[in-house]
């Protein structure tokens, strides 16, 4: 921390490493809103930039990209330099890809609220912040692989191969399902339409998941687990099997999102079939990564950031459980438009996701800022909160699914439907309200979090000071 | 050690050569893309209209139009491009979110028939860009809203939901109708759908200017009253296979 320079580039992964928390408060907040806007409608104030449909664009963009994004270029640019012995291969470039993805950020907050919308689900910002998104990633790519390729290691370590094909996949993804003719600087329109449409954005909001929130976190995992239990990966060849799997497999899977629709049956079946099968690669990283404490389990006992690392995975082992089941077709048939697809997302969203995020994210500031975390009792605080949240969220969510799901297809014994749909919403009612107090919870977890992680910057500086009067 | 294989030769090359690695990425990860999405673009029977069956039963799916303006198209007709009108209420549909609450694509079962009418068809969302089947029904489908209710009744509705719909949780839009619509705006989106394909001819474009003046609740209104009224279904016939 003195004026010579860094073995490492750092202090762009501690701006990201800031950036994701804030993110993750921020993200969190709003959903927290939306929430309960679902449950007390009267919050829509009667404001078209707070409504439910103009605020869940921005939920959405704002966990996914602003702290999902965030968390994967501070842990991408943290691990590369450290698995691979060199500096980032350029500093410049990584300081564009961190104002930039900024930028885009600032700007989407702006734009969602006031309904500049592409109307694509999870792709909904408008052709200028398309085309600057695209411009970044290329550079946070072209940054990460050279810095690769320039590695002082001879192998190239399983952490990078998932961020790799993040990066390959994640760019087929934008570039394709943003196609669209513009109508002025705010306005375009999709070039495909309808049945390809549909098959083009599930490909795209699928993979979303399975490359970006899956494989991208995946890596995360794959150096964080193993640093923070100080032991080394359980099975190499597990990590090969379930890398090439996952990585062929995944892109299939979005035609489940459109069973029984107006899309050919053959490919929603084939994305069917490949999702059941994908329970395999799935959980091999899941027990990978679990097993990676064997022999060291004592340490869950008092290490709170390997509570969040384990935790996590075990939300990913039931998330990824949950996935095939519904999109199995007799479940889908129930379960599809409910609230059980909402469940499903956030028990993947907030119980892997974020868990995993945050235990990368407190090992890293203690790294960054050579120093302990301010409060080890505040971790486990946020700890706690995170897997009562996430658990209070989903199970809310199972709860009204499966009913709206029963409600929308139960007849009496004349043969006509019993409910209306009304009477399906109002039944929601409570499980909303508990949803949104789940959302509240976790929410609390990520603001303890943040005091937690600007206190121990603070207490750094403060070290760094005493020490430098000392010299 | 360093020299040592751990695997196999060509796992081996993989972890040592980057650029290797992307290249088998870059391919690996193209295939299930490729096979599902392409062929959607050229299989004949993906598009209901298409389907020889359709086509032999005699059923009419798209509108069979013969130089007509699109204000001689009557329901049931077939599928045609939105109305200005229509199509300014679509970009308020899109603006709002309604999307993500809202579905516009109905499946084929006995309960959904019976609650919001027929399974939807391929064929009726073709001229969509974007599509809006959706992905959550917070509210009702909508696929065939057209027709149920009167504008009187989506006016209300959309004011203030709760007064017609007390189980409601929909927010009030009340500044659609403060608001109007551009028909120069229209007239330029009916430019570029043409670009992508929707069969605009310079009389449709030039029916934008009709628009000006007209409310955003008219135009919203006029698009969900043509929801899922342009094919007229013949319950016995199974359009799909």
């Amino acid at each position: 921390m003195s004026a010579q320079v860094e073995k490492y580039s750092f202090d762009v992964v501690r701006w990201f490493t800031v950036m994701a928390v804030v993110y993750l408060v921020v993200g969190t907040l709003v959903g927290v809103y939306i929430a309960s806007e679902l449950a007390w409608p009267v919050l829509n104030m009667d404001m078209a930039e707070l409504t439910f449909g103009r605020l869940r664009p921005l939920h959405t963009n704002a966990v996914i990209f602003a702290f999902g994004g965030c968390a994967l270029m501070a842990t991408g640019f943290y691990t590369v330099q450290r698995t691979c012995g060199v500096r980032l291969w350029s500093d410049k470039l990584a300081w564009f890809v961190f104002w930039g993805w900024n930028l885009v950020i600032v700007a989407a907050v702006i734009t969602l609220p006031l309904g500049l919308t592409s109307g694509k689900e999870y792709a909904e910002l408008q052709w200028p912040l398309d085309i600057a998104i695209a411009l970044v990633w290329v550079a946070f790519t072209l940054n990460f692989v050279m810095t690769v390729a320039v590695r002082k290691t001879s192998h190239i370590y399983v952490s990078n191969w998932f961020y790799m094909g993040m990066m390959v996949m994640i760019t087929y993804l934008h570039v394709v399902n943003s196609l669209a003719i513009p109508v002025g600087l705010w306005h375009s329109y999709s070039i495909f339409s309808g049945v390809q449409d549909a098959m083009i954005q599930w490909w795209y909001g699928h993979n979303a998941v399975g490359y970006y929130l899956t494989a991208g976190f995946l890596g995360i995992m794959y150096y964080f687990v193993p640093k923070q239990a100080n032991r080394p990966v359980f099975s190499y060849r597990l990590s090969v099997i379930h890398f090439w799997a996952l990585m062929f497999g995944y892109v299939w899977l979005g035609a489940h999102h459109l069973q029984y629709t107006a899309l050919p049956d053959w490919t929603g079946s084939l994305g069917a079939a490949v999702s059941l099968a994908m329970i395999i690669p799935s959980w091999g990283g899941a027990i990978n990564g679990m097993m990676t404490l064997s022999g060291a389990w004592d340490k869950l006992r008092n290490d709170y950031i390997l509570r969040f690392l384990i935790m996590s995975l075990a939300f990913y082992a039931m998330s990824t459980f949950e996935g095939p089941v519904m999109s199995s077709k007799t479940v889908n048939a129930l379960s599809h438009y409910t609230d059980w697809t909402v469940g499903h997302v956030h028990s993947g969203a907030l119980g892997w996701v974020v868990m995993v995020a945050a235990g990368a994210l407190y090992h890293m500031i203690e790294k960054l800022w050579d120093t302990k975390m301010y409060s080890a009792s505040l971790v486990n605080t946020h700890f706690w909160l995170a897997t009562i949240g996430a658990v209070v969220y989903i199970t809310a969510m199972w709860v009204s699914g499966i009913m709206q799901g029963l409600m929308w297809r139960d007849y009496d014994e004349f043969g006509t439907l019993t409910y209306t749909f009304a009477e399906s919403v109002a039944a929601m009612h409570p499980y909303y309200a508990m949803r949104a107090i789940g959302g509240m919870i976790y929410w609390l977890g990520g603001a303890v979090m943040l005091y937690n992680v600007v206190m121990t910057i603070r207490q750094a500086s403060a070290q760094r000071s005493t020490a430098a009067a000392a010299a | 050690m360093a020299d040592q294989i751990h695997s196999t030769k060509l796992q081996d090359k993989t972890e040592r050569n980057v650029f290797f690695l992307l290249i088998m990425l870059a391919v690996l990860l193209s295939v299930g893309g490729l096979v599902e999405i392409v062929p959607l673009f050229y299989l004949k029977d993906t598009m209901e209209h298409n389907r020889q069956a359709n086509i032999d039963a005699g059923k009419t799916i798209i509108w069979d139009r013969q130089g007509k303006a699109l204000s001689e198209w009557k329901a049931g007709d077939g599928v045609r491009p939105y109305t200005p009108l229509e199509l300014a209420g679509r970009d308020i549909y899109l603006r709002e979110g309604c999307y993500t609450c809202h579905s516009q694509m109905i499946r084929p079962f006995r309960d959904e028939k019976e609650r919001y009418g027929h399974y939807s068809l391929a064929s009726e969302s073709m001229y969509d860009h974007p599509f809006q089947w959706g992905s959550k029904r917070t509210g009702p489908d909508l696929a065939r809203v057209g027709g149920k209710y009167s504008d009187q009744w989506h006016i209300l509705h959309l004011n203030a939901p709760r007064t017609v719909v007390p189980e409601s949780v929909m927010p009030n839009y009340p500044w659609l109708e403060k608001g109007s619509v551009d028909a120069g705006h229209i007239a330029e989106v009916m430019r570029a759908m043409r670009v992508v394909g929707v069969p605009y001819t310079d009389a449709d474009i030039a029916t934008a200017s009709e628009i000006q003046g007209k409310s955003e609740m008219q135009a919203v209104v006029a698009y969900l009253q043509v929801l899922g009224t342009m094919v007229k279904f013949d319950d016995s016939h199974n359009y799909r296979d």
